[in-house]
C-alpha cells in the first residue's frame, strides 16, 4: 500500500462529505479503523447509535447515509446530495459489497459512466456483441444541483438487472453530484415508471488507491440480497482488472491527455466539472 | 443432482465451476454471501461445513468440502475416461498429487494477499505476497521445462488434469494481489493454453483467450 501518503486537500475535495465505512459494519460500542486520504480513522458509535469519526487527532463530522458512514476532514455542507427514491417503502436496498482497488478515485468515477464497454467487459450480462454501438445521448451540467446530468442513455442488455429474465433495451440516467460518487437509474423489470438505482461511492484511501462501495435500491421483491450482491460483485468484479490497468492510474484532465470518441460525452463532462471544481485529489491537473 | 456452494468471486469455488464446465455436468448453484455477508461463518453455512470455507460440493447428498477433495471425486465419479484425474499411470498420479499441493499453497499466498487487498482480510500481505512470488517463478520455471519436452501441462500426459485446473485460477488472478506475470512467459503460455480446452468458462478478473 504504497500511495497513502498525506497531501494537501483542495477546498473541493476537503470540504465534501467521503464514504468512509458502510454502516452495518460499525455495531454499537465497536471501534473499527479505516483510512481516507492516507489519514487513520477511527470509527464508531455513541450511546445514541450516532456515528463518531475520529481522525487527526480531532472529532470529525460524521453522517450515516444510503447505508454508508461519511466523514469529512474540512467543513462539509449540512446534509449529503438527496437520492430521490431511496426511501420509497417498497424499495430493496441492498449494500452489495466494498471491494479495494489500485486506482485513482476519479478513474473509478469515470468507468463507472462508461456505456462502452459493456459489450467487453461484461459480456453476457451489461451487454453482448454484435449490440456494442454507444447511441447518442444527453450530457449535461445541472446548475442548481451542480452535478453532471447524462440522459437518454440506451443499450441493450441480456441481463441488466438481477431478476431480469432475458435481454431487454435498457434506459439509463447517469448522475455525479460529488466528485467521487455516481449513481445510475436504469430500467426496472419489474417496474414500467421507476428505475433501480445503482450507485458507487468511493472512498479515496489514497490518491492511487480506493475502496469502491456499491449500494443497489431496486424495486424487485423475488431476488434475495445474496443474489442482488451476487450480481453487483460480479460486474464489479469484471471492472476491478480493468481499472488497475489503467495509466496514469491518477484522471488527466488536461483535454488533450486521451483521445476521446463520442461515447465518452459524459466523461468529457465530467473532467471539466472536476476542472471548475478545481479537484485537485486523484487527478492530473490541466496544465 | 449436484449443487455447489459457490461464491462467484472466489478463486477456489472457480476450480469447481472449471471442472464441472469440463466435464458438462449440470448442476445447481447456492450463492453463499462470502463478502460481504460473512454467510460462510454463519451457523446454518457453519453446519454443512464446519471449517466455514467455501467451496462445498452436495452430490445427491455426499457433501464434500475442499477444493482438491471435489477436483478429485468429479475426476473420480464422472469423468469416464479418466483424462482429468487419477488412471492408471502411477507416475502421473504422484506428479497430480503434488501440483494439487502446490495449488494450495498458492491459495495461502496470492488467494491471501488477495482477499487482503480486496477484502480487507487481516493477513500479512507483504509476506503473502514474497511467498505467491516464489511459487510463480518455480512454477514458472517447470512449465519451460515442461514446453521444452513437449509436454503442455503441469502433469505428464497429452491432456491437462485436475492439478492444471487446481493451479489456475489463483495464477491467473495474480495481478489482484499485485503480482505481474511478465517476468512468467511460460506460465503466461499455459494460461493460453489452459483458456482453449473445450469447456473453459471465465470469472470476474480472468480473460478469455484473444481470438
Amino acid at each position: 500500500m504504497s500511495s497513502t501518503e498525506k497531501v494537501e486537500l483542495d477546498p473541493a475535495i476537503r470540504d465534501a462529505w467521503h464514504v468512509c465505512a458502510v454502516a452495518a459494519d460499525i455495531a454499537p460500542g465497536a471501534t473499527a479503523m479505516h483510512c481516507l486520504f492516507g489519514q487513520r480513522l477511527e470509527v464508531a458509535r455513541d450511546a445514541a447509535g450516532r456515528p463518531v469519526v475520529r481522525g487527526d487527532g480531532r472529532v470529525l463530522p460524521a453522517l450515516e447515509r444510503y447505508g454508508f458512514i461519511w466523514t469529512s476532514p474540512g467543513t462539509p455542507p449540512e446534509d449529503l446530495f438527496p437520492l430521490p427514491g431511496y426511501d420509497e417503502p417498497d424499495r430493496k436496498n441492498v449494500v452489495t459489497g466494498s471491494v479495494g482497488i489500485r486506482v485513482s478515485a476519479p478513474r473509478a468515477v469515470e468507468n463507472f459512466l462508461d456505456m462502452g464497454h459493456f459489450p467487453f467487459v461484461h459480456t453476457g450480462i451489461l451487454g453482448e456483441e454484435p449490440h456494442t454501438e454507444v447511441k447518442e445521448y444527453a450530457v449535461a451540467i445541472d446548475p442548481v444541483a451542480d452535478e453532471v446530468v447524462a440522459t437518454e442513455c440506451q443499450f441493450y442488455q441480456p441481463r441488466a438487472a438481477v431478476g431480469s429474465s432475458g435481454g431487454a433495451k435498457t434506459e439509463y440516467v447517469y448522475r455525479v453530484p460529488h466528485p467521487f460518487c455516481a449513481i445510475l437509474y436504469k430500467t426496472s423489470p419489474f417496474d414500467a415508471v421507476r428505475m433501480d438505482i445503482v450507485a458507487l461511492f468511493v472512498q479515496p484511501v489514497g490518491e492511487e488507491e480506493i475502496i469502491g462501495h456499491t449500494m443497489m435500491s431496486i424495486i424487485d421483491d423475488r431476488s434475495t440480497a445474496t443474489e442482488v450482491r451476487h450480481f453487483q460483485l460480479t460486474i464489479f468484479g469484471q471492472d476491478k482488472p480493468i481499472l488497475e490497468n489503467q495509466r496514469p492510474r491518477k484522471l488527466p484532465l488536461d483535454p488533450r491527455a486521451e483521445t476521446p470518441i463520442r461515447a465518452d460525452k459524459s466523461s468529457i463532462m465530467y473532467r471539466r466539472w472536476l476542472t471548475s471544481k478545481g479537484v485537485a485529489y486523484g487527478v492530473i491537473p490541466a496544465p | 443432482m449436484l449443487t455447489l456452494y459457490d461464491y462467484e468471486l472466489s478463486g477456489s469455488c472457480y476450480k469447481v465451476r472449471l471442472m464441472l464446465g469440463f466435464l458438462g455436468l449440470p448442476h445447481e448453484t447456492r450463492h453463499v454471501d462470502f463478502h460481504p455477508g460473512r454467510e460462510h461463518k454463519s451457523d446454518a453455512f457453519l453446519a454443512i461445513n464446519p471449517l466455514g470455507q467455501l467451496p462445498v460440493l452436495d452430490d445427491d447428498g455426499y457433501v464434500l468440502r475442499d477444493a482438491n477433495a471435489i477436483l478429485t471425486y468429479l475426476a473420480s465419479a464422472h469423468d469416464p475416461g479418466g483424462r482429468w484425474g487419477f488412471g492408471g499411470d502411477a507416475a502421473r498420479n504422484g506428479r497430480i498429487a503434488e501440483w494439487l499441493g502446490f495449488a494450495s499453497d498458492l491459495t495461502g499466498t496470492i488467494g491471501a494477499a488477495r482477499l487482503h487487498d480486496a477484502f480487507f482480510h487481516d493477513i500479512d500481505a507483504d509476506a503473502a505476497r514474497a511467498g505467491g512470488k516464489r511459487l510463480l517463478r518455480i512454477l514458472d520455471e517447470h512449465l519451460w521445462f515442461q514446453e521444452r519436452q513437449g509436454a503442455a501441462w503441469l502433469a505428464p500426459g497429452d491432456h491437462p488434469s485436475i492439478a492444471d485446473i487446481a493451479c489456475f485460477p489463483y495464477t491467473a488472478l495474480a495481478q489482484d494481489a499485485d503480482l505481474d506475470l511478465a517476468d512468467c512467459p511460460a506460465i503466461r503460455r499455459w494460461h493460453d493454453r489452459f483458456k482453449r480446452v473445450p469447456g473453459f468458462t471465465v470469472m470476474p478478473g480472468v480473460f478469455p483467450a484473444r481470438e
